[in-house]
C-alpha cells in the first residue's frame, strides 16, 4: 500500500502536536445562514445554541440581504448553477463582464477581471507583473495570500517594518538599480485593523518611480466616505496601479475575487495569471448577486455609514468600560489581552453568554499580543451591541481585567 | 573577528526587525524566528543582508529557520562559507 505505516504515524503526530500546541482548529456546525443571529452547534453533537455573531467578516450585513438572495435565484434560474469551464474556453457569460464593469466603476479603475478568490487574484498578479530583475516591498504584515503570490514569483523580495515610511523608504533606495518596484500593502491589515497609509505610500512611489498594489479585501464596500475602498479614504483614488479585493467578505460574502487598476495590468492577468487560466470561472450565481451588492452600495452609504455609527458606539463603550482596545475607525475591533490562554478562557465565556467572538494568539499575531477580535457588521442593531457588551464586561470583571493595560495584564496572567 | 560579526548582525537584527522605541533585548541567543521577532517571511532580507556584507552565498537548503534563530547558530553557518 503506497500509504505506508510510517506516512500514517507521521501525519497524525503533526496533528497530535498540533493540539498538544493549541493550534488545532475546530469547525463549528451554523445551522442557519449567515446573520447576526445564528445558530451554532459547539461541540459537535451539542444542543444547537442561538449566538450573535461577532467574528463574520460581514461588514455590511449583505450575506443573507433579502436583495441579494432574490438576485442569486433569479441569476441561477438565467444563467444555470455552473459554467464547467475555465473563463477563457466558453467560461464568460455576459454577466461576467457586466460585473467587472460595474466594480471598475464603483472602484474608480480602469479594468477588472474577476477571480476564483483575492487568495486567487493575490497568486497569479505579482508573477505577471514581475520577473527576476524587478523587486517586490512588502509590508511585514501583509496577508498569507500576499506572501505565497510573492513567492511565486521571480521578482527580487524586500519588506518594510509595519506601516514604517522610513523603512519603507531605504528600501526603495537600496532598489533603485531593478527594473519595476511594486510597493505591496494591505490596505486594512485584518488582525488590528489599522489602515495603511496610502497617501504617503503613494508620494514615495512617485518621487522613486514605483508602482503600487493594495489588497483591500478588509476594505471594499465601506471603507472611504462612498465605500470605495482604502484609496477614497486615503485620497489616493487614480494613483493605485493594482488593487486586489474580494467578493467574500463586505460585497455579500459568498465566493470571488478580482484584481482591478490598470488596464494593460488587467489585461495581462487575462491573458497570463495561472490560477485565472486554470481555475474555473466564478459560478453564474454567486456573479449574479454580486452584481446586486455593487448596485445597492452603489445607490447608497445607508449600510458603511450605519456600520461607521456602530463601530464607534462599540469602541466607545469598550474603552469606557474598561477594555484595553487597538484603537482606530475600523470595525476589525481587537480586545488585548496578551495572554493566549486567557484569549481562549475569555472567548470560551463569552460564548457561553451567547456571543460567538474568536481568540487569536501566536503565531498568527505577535508573542504576547494575544487578542479577541470582534468584528462590526452592518447587520448589527444596537440590542446586538448592547449585548455583547455587556457580556464583555461581565467576563472582563471575572477576569479582573478591566482598566488594565498591557504590563498589568502580563503581570496578572504571563505573556 | 567572531565578536565583530556578532555585533554587526545583531545590530543589523535590532535596526531592521525592532521598532525604534522597542526594548527588546537581543543577544547573541536570543531567539530569533521561534520568537517572532524575525518571521519566516522576513528571513529574506537577514540572508540578504548576510550574503551582501560577508561576501558569501548561502544556498537555500542551508538558509533554514532552525539556522537563522539565534546570531550564534548565524554565525555557525557563517563559518561554513567564509573563506578565513
Amino acid at each position: 500500500m503506497a500509504y505506508s505505516e510510517k506516512a500514517q504515524v507521521f501525519y497524525g503526530g503533526e496533528l497530535k502536536s498540533l493540539k498538544s500546541g493549541g493550534l488545532f482548529k475546530e469547525e463549528r456546525y451554523i445551522q442557519s445562514p449567515q446573520k447576526a443571529n445564528i445558530k451554532v452547534e459547539f461541540p459537535l453533537g451539542a444542543e444547537p445554541k442561538q449566538v450573535i455573531n461577532f467574528c463574520a467578516n460581514n461588514y455590511l450585513g449583505l450575506s443573507s440581504h433579502p436583495e441579494v438572495v432574490e438576485a442569486a435565484r433569479k441569476g441561477l434560474d438565467a444563467r444555470g448553477y455552473g459554467m464547467s469551464s475555465v473563463r477563457f474556453i466558453c467560461g464568460t457569460q455576459d454577466i461576467h463582464h457586466e460585473l467587472e464593469k460595474k466594480l471598475s466603476e464603483f472602484l474608480g479603475t480602469e479594468d477588472t477581471v474577476l477571480f476564483p478568490s483575492c487568495m486567487e487574484a493575490n497568486a497569479g498578479l505579482f508573477e505577471v507583473m514581475l520577473d527576476k530583475e524587478d523587486a517586490m516591498i512588502s509590508d511585514r504584515l501583509v496577508h498569507a495570500s500576499i506572501v505565497d503570490g510573492m513567492r511565486l514569483c521571480k521578482a527580487q523580495l524586500f519588506n518594510y517594518k509595519h506601516s514604517n515610511m522610513a523603512h519603507l523608504e531605504e528600501k526603495l533606495q537600496e532598489t533603485q538599480a531593478c527594473r519595476f518596484r511594486l510597493i505591496i500593502t494591505d490596505g486594512v491589515f485584518s488582525m488590528d485593523g489599522d489602515i495603511a497609509k496610502l497617501d504617503e505610500i503613494c508620494d514615495l512611489a512617485e518621487k522613486y518611480d514605483a508602482m503600487v498594489m493594495v489588497d483591500d479585501s478588509h476594505a471594499t464596500g465601506f471603507v472611504g466616505k462612498h465605500g470605495k475602498g482604502t484609496h477614497e479614504h486615503c485620497g489616493v483614488m487614480g494613483r493605485i496601479d493594482a488593487i486586489t479585493t474580494t467578493l467574500g467578505k463586505a460585497l455579500g460574502g459568498a465566493a470571488g475575487g478580482c484584481v482591478s487598476g490598470r488596464k494593460e495590468i488587467v489585461e495581462l492577468c487575462r491573458q497570463r495569471a495561472r490560477p485565472y487560466l486554470f481555475s474555473n470561472t466564478v459560478p453564474p450565481v454567486v456573479v449574479a448577486a454580486s452584481i446586486k451588492v455593487v448596485e445597492l452600495i452603489s445607490r447608497s452609504t445607508d449600510r458603511r455609514d450605519k456600520l461607521e455609527e456602530s463601530t464607534k458606539y462599540f469602541r466607545g463603550k469598550m474603552t469606557k468600560a474598561g477594555f484595553d482596545i487597538k484603537e482606530g475607525m475600523h470595525p476589525i475591533v481587537p480586545i488585548m489581552l496578551y495572554n493566549a490562554q486567557l484569549a481562549q478562557n475569555v472567548a470560551r465565556d463569552m460564548y457561553l453568554e451567547g456571543i460567538y467572538v474568536v481568540g487569536f494568539f501566536f503565531p498568527v499575531v505577535p508573542q504576547a499580543q494575544a487578542r479577541i477580535r470582534v468584528q462590526i457588521s452592518a447587520d448589527h442593531e444596537k440590542e446586538h451591541l448592547d449585548k455583547a457588551i455587556a457580556a464583555f464586561t461581565k467576563v472582563g470583571e471575572k477576569y479582573k481585567i478591566l482598566g488594565k493595560k498591557k504590563e498589568e495584564i502580563i503581570a496578572m496572567y504571563g505573556m | 573577528m567572531a565578536e565583530d560579526l556578532k555585533k554587526i548582525i545583531i545590530d543589523y537584527v535590532k535596526k531592521e526587525y525592532l521598532e525604534e522605541d522597542s526594548d527588546q533585548e537581543v543577544n547573541e541567543n536570543t531567539k530569533l524566528i521561534s520568537s517572532g521577532i524575525v518571521d519566516s517571511f522576513s528571513m529574506v532580507s537577514l540572508k540578504m543582508f548576510l550574503e551582501k556584507k560577508f561576501h558569501v552565498k548561502i544556498p537555500d537548503e542551508k538558509a533554514t529557520p532552525e539556522a537563522f534563530d539565534s546570531v550564534n547558530n548565524i554565525l555557525v553557518l557563517l563559518k561554513e562559507f567564509i573563506k578565513t
